[in-house]
C-alpha cells in the first residue's frame, strides 16, 4: 500500500516512515512542508496520504488545507490527518464532500500502534476514522433535533464506534454483543437516518457525517 | 393636509416642550445658582474658621450635582453630551482634621471646581436671555391674540392702547393686523426655542466640559489602574501555567521514564511484566499529551492562530451542546492580543450560557463597526444573569479593560439574555471573511 506522509517534525516524520514501513506500507514520499505535499499527492496518487495538521510556511492550518485542495482535485483520495488537537470544525470541513476515505486523529493515537495502522487501512479502504475525543464531545451534545435525536442511547453509541472508524466485529468485541446484533443495530441506524440501501461503506460515510452534523 | 397636519402638530409640541424646558435655566441660575455662588465664597471665608472645612466639600458637592444636572440637559435636550470633567477622590488617611485637609485641597486643586464656579455666574446672564428668550416671544404673541380680541368685541380698548406695529389700535384692521404679528411672534418663538436649548449647551459645554488636560489625566488614571490589573492577572496566569506543568505534565514524564526504566530492567527476566509496564507508560505519556493540549488550549487556542477569530468562534459554537446559529462578518484580521481577548472572553461567555441559563439555542454575532468589534451572545434562557455572581464576567470585564474593551449584560427574569462586547479595532488588512452557519 502506498502512502504519502508529510510532517515537519523531522522526528516525528522519521517514526512515522520507521513505523509505517514496518507494517508492510510503501513510504513513496515523505516532505516537510505543504507546497510540497500537494505536489507529491498528485504526482503519486497514493493509496493514503498521512498529513500533519500544521506545516510550514505558515504553520497554522496548511496540511488540512492541502489535503482539502487535493481532494479537490482527485475525488475521494484517502488522507488520514493528524493534529495535536482535533476541532469538529475541521472534522466537518473534512467529511464535507461526502466522499469518504477520511481520518481525523490526534497524534498521541499514534502510540497505540495497532489501532493507529488499522485506522490508516481503514482510511485507505475508502471508510471514516474520527478520533475518539470528537466523537465523545458530540456524545456530550443533547441532540434534540431530528433525525438524530431519534436514536436509542445504545445506537448512538454504535453510530460514535463507526465514527471513529470501528468495524462491526470490533464494535460487537467492544460493546461484547454479537456481530449479529451490531448489524441490525447499523441497519436500524441507517433506516432512522433515511439513507436507502446502498454499498455499506458509504452508508457508513453517510451515518458519521450525519452524526458530525447532528 | 394629513401628513402636513402631523408635521406641524409635531413641530408645535417640539416647540413647546423646548419652551417650557428653556424655562429651567434662569429658574435654576437664579434660585440656585447665585446662592450657591455666594454660600461658595462665604464658606471659603470660613476656611480660616475651620467651619468651612465642613461647609465647602458640601457646597462643592451642590454645585457639582448643578452642574451635572445641566450636562444631562445638553445630552438629553440638545444631543451634546458632555462628559464629567471630575479628578477622581484620592485615598483618604490620617486623622479627621487631615482628611477634611485633604478633601478640601482635592476639591480646590480640581480645576473642574474652578470653572465651575465660572460657569455659575456666566449662567445667570446666558440662561436668562437664552432660556426667556422664547418664553417672552410666545407669551407676547399670545397677548397679540387674544387681548386685542377680547377688548375691542367688549368695546373696552383703553385710548393709546396698541400691539406690535399698531399704536394705537383704534380700528377692526388694527386688530386683525395685531392678531397676525401675535401668531408670527408665537412662530418664532416656538421655532427659536430648540436653537435656543442648543445655544445653551454649547455656551455650557464651554466651561462645563472637561479640559484637554483633565481629559488626560483622567485617562492615566485608567490607563494605570487597567495595567496593575494587566499585570496583576498575568503574574497569576503564569503562576497558574507553572502549578499546571509541575504537577501535570512533569509528574506524568517522571512516572512515564519510571515505567520504561523498570520494563527495560525486566525485560529479560519477566517479558509479561515488561509489557504491562510499557502499557502503563503509553497511557500515562497520553494523559501527558491530553493535558499538555489542555494548557496549550488555555494559553492561545490552536484554532485561533490556525483560523483566526472567525474560525475560533465558530469551533467554539460547535462544541457547544445546544444550538448555535453563528454570523461572523470581518473585513480582515483584528491584532492578535484583541483576537485572544474576544475568544477567551466568548469562550466565557458561552460556557456560561450552555451552564447556567437552560438555554436551548444560542446566536452569535462578530461583526466590526469600522472602529470596533463588536460581539453579541444572545440567548433564549430563563435571564436573570449578573456581572457579579461568580459567572467569571467580573474576569472578562478586566481582559477586556486592559484593551478599552467594555461587557455589557442586559438579562430581564425570563430571559433573553444579551451579552454585548465591544473593543476598539481597526482591522489591518483589508481582505473580507464573511460566514455565517449554525452549528
Amino acid at each position: 500500500m502506498r502512502v504519502v506522509l508529510a510532517e515537519d517534525l523531522a522526528l516525528l516524520r522519521d517514526g512515522l516512515i520507521r513505523l509505517l514501513t514496518a507494517y508492510n506500507f510503501d513510504v513513496v514520499e515523505a516532505v516537510d512542508n505543504a507546497p510540497s505535499l500537494l505536489r507529491a499527492l498528485t504526482t503519486h496518487r497514493p493509496d493514503v496520504a498521512v498529513i500533519d495538521v500544521r506545516l510550514p510556511p505558515t504553520f497554522t492550518d496548511e496540511g488540512l488545507r492541502a489535503a482539502l485542495r487535493a481532494r479537490a482535485e482527485i475525488p475521494g483520495l484517502p488522507v488520514l490527518v493528524l493534529s495535536q488537537h482535533v476541532e469538529q470544525l475541521y472534522a466537518r470541513e473534512l467529511l464535507s464532500d461526502r466522499a469518504g476515505g477520511v481520518g481525523y486523529l490526534l497524534k498521541d493515537r499514534v502510540s497505540h500502534v495497532g489501532q493507529f495502522v488499522d485506522s490508516v487501512r481503514t482510511v485507505a479502504a475508502g471508510g471514516t476514522a474520527m478520533d475518539p475525543e470528537v466523537v465523545s464531545r458530540l456524545l456530550a451534545r443533547h441532540v434534540a433535533d431530528e433525525p438524530l435525536g431519534r436514536l436509542t442511547p445504545r445506537e448512538r453509541e454504535v453510530l460514535g464506534l463507526m465514527a471513529e472508524g470501528r468495524s462491526n466485529a470490533a464494535i460487537a468485541g467492544r460493546l461484547h454483543v454479537t456481530e449479529k446484533a451490531v448489524g441490525k443495530h447499523t441497519s436500524s441506524i441507517f433506516g432512522k437516518l433515511g439513507l436507502p440501501p446502498s454499498e455499506d461503506d458509504n452508508r457508513r460515510v453517510l451515518a458519521v457525517l450525519a452524526y458530525l452534523h447532528g | 393636509m394629513g401628513e402636513f397636519g402631523d408635521d406641524l402638530r409635531s413641530g408645535i409640541r417640539r416647540g413647546g416642550v423646548a419652551v417650557v424646558r428653556g424655562l429651567a435655566f434662569p429658574v435654576l441660575g437664579l434660585a440656585l445658582g447665585l446662592p450657591l455662588f455666594v454660600v461658595f465664597v462665604l464658606s471659603s471665608a470660613f476656611l480660616a474658621l475651620g467651619i468651612g472645612f465642613v461647609l465647602l466639600p458640601l457646597v462643592v458637592v451642590a454645585i457639582r450635582s448643578l452642574a451635572t444636572l445641566h450636562r444631562r440637559f445638553a445630552a438629553e435636550w440638545a444631543g451634546l453630551p458632555i462628559t464629567s470633567p471630575y479628578r477622581p477622590s484620592p485615598v483618604y488617611s490620617g486623622s479627621a482634621p487631615r482628611r477634611a485637609w485633604q478633601r478640601v485641597r482635592w476639591l480646590l486643586s480640581d480645576p473642574a471646581t474652578w470653572r465651575d464656579l465660572l460657569w455659575l455666574l456666566a449662567e445667570v446672564p446666558v440662561g436668562l436671555v437664552l432660556g426667556l428668550l422664547p418664553a417672552v416671544a410666545v407669551a407676547a404673541g399670545v397677548e397679540g391674540i387674544v387681548v386685542p380680541q377680547v377688548l375691542w368685541l367688549l368695546d373696552v380698548l383703553p385710548n393709546g392702547y396698541g400691539f406690535g406695529t399698531v399704536w394705537p389700535i383704534d380700528s377692526a384692521r388694527d386688530v386683525a393686523v395685531a392678531v397676525a404679528e401675535g401668531v408670527l411672534l408665537v412662530v418664532i418663538g416656538l421655532l427659536i426655542a430648540p436653537w435656543a436649548l442648543w445655544a445653551h449647551a454649547r455656551c455650557g459645554r464651554l466651561l462645563l466640559a472637561p479640559t484637554r488636560g483633565s481629559e488626560l489625566a483622567s485617562r492615566v488614571t485608567q490607563l494605570t489602574r487597567t495595567r496593575t490589573e494587566t499585570v496583576d492577572a498575568q503574574a497569576a496566569e503564569l503562576r497558574r501555567i507553572e502549578r499546571d506543568l509541575h504537577d501535570g505534565a512533569q509528574a506524568r514524564l517522571v512516572s512515564l521514564s519510571l515505567s520504561i526504566g523498570m520494563a527495560e530492567d525486566l525485560i529479560g527476566r519477566d517479558p509479561d511484566a515488561a509489557r504491562a509496564l510499557l502499557v502503563e507508560a503509553r497511557q500515562s505519556s497520553v494523559l501527558a499529551l491530553s493535558e499538555l493540549r489542555d494548557l496549550v488550549a488555555g494559553i492561545h487556542p490552536p484554532v485561533l492562530a490556525e483560523r483566526g477569530l472567525d474560525g475560533a468562534v465558530r469551533a467554539l459554537a460547535m462544541a457547544l451542546p445546544i444550538a448555535v446559529e453563528c454570523t461572523v462578518e470581518l473585513p480582515g484580521r483584528p491584532a492578535a492580543p484583541v483576537e485572544s481577548a474576544l475568544y477567551f472572553a466568548a469562550s466565557e461567555v458561552l460556557t456560561n450560557v450552555a451552564r447556567h441559563s437552560g438555554a436551548t439555542t444560542a446566536r452569535i454575532e462578530l461583526r466590526s463597526t469600522g472602529t470596533h468589534l463588536r460581539l453579541t451572545v444572545t440567548d433564549d434562557g430563563r435571564g436573570g444573569a449578573s456581572i457579579g455572581a461568580g459567572t467569571g464576567l467580573r474576569g472578562v470585564e478586566r481582559r477586556l479593560s486592559a484593551l478599552d474593551g467594555t461587557l455589557a449584560l442586559n438579562s430581564p427574569p425570563g430571559g433573553p439574555t444579551v451579552v454585548l462586547l465591544e473593543i476598539p479595532c481597526v482591522l489591518s488588512s483589508p481582505k473580507t471573511s464573511r460566514s455565517s452557519g449554525t452549528a
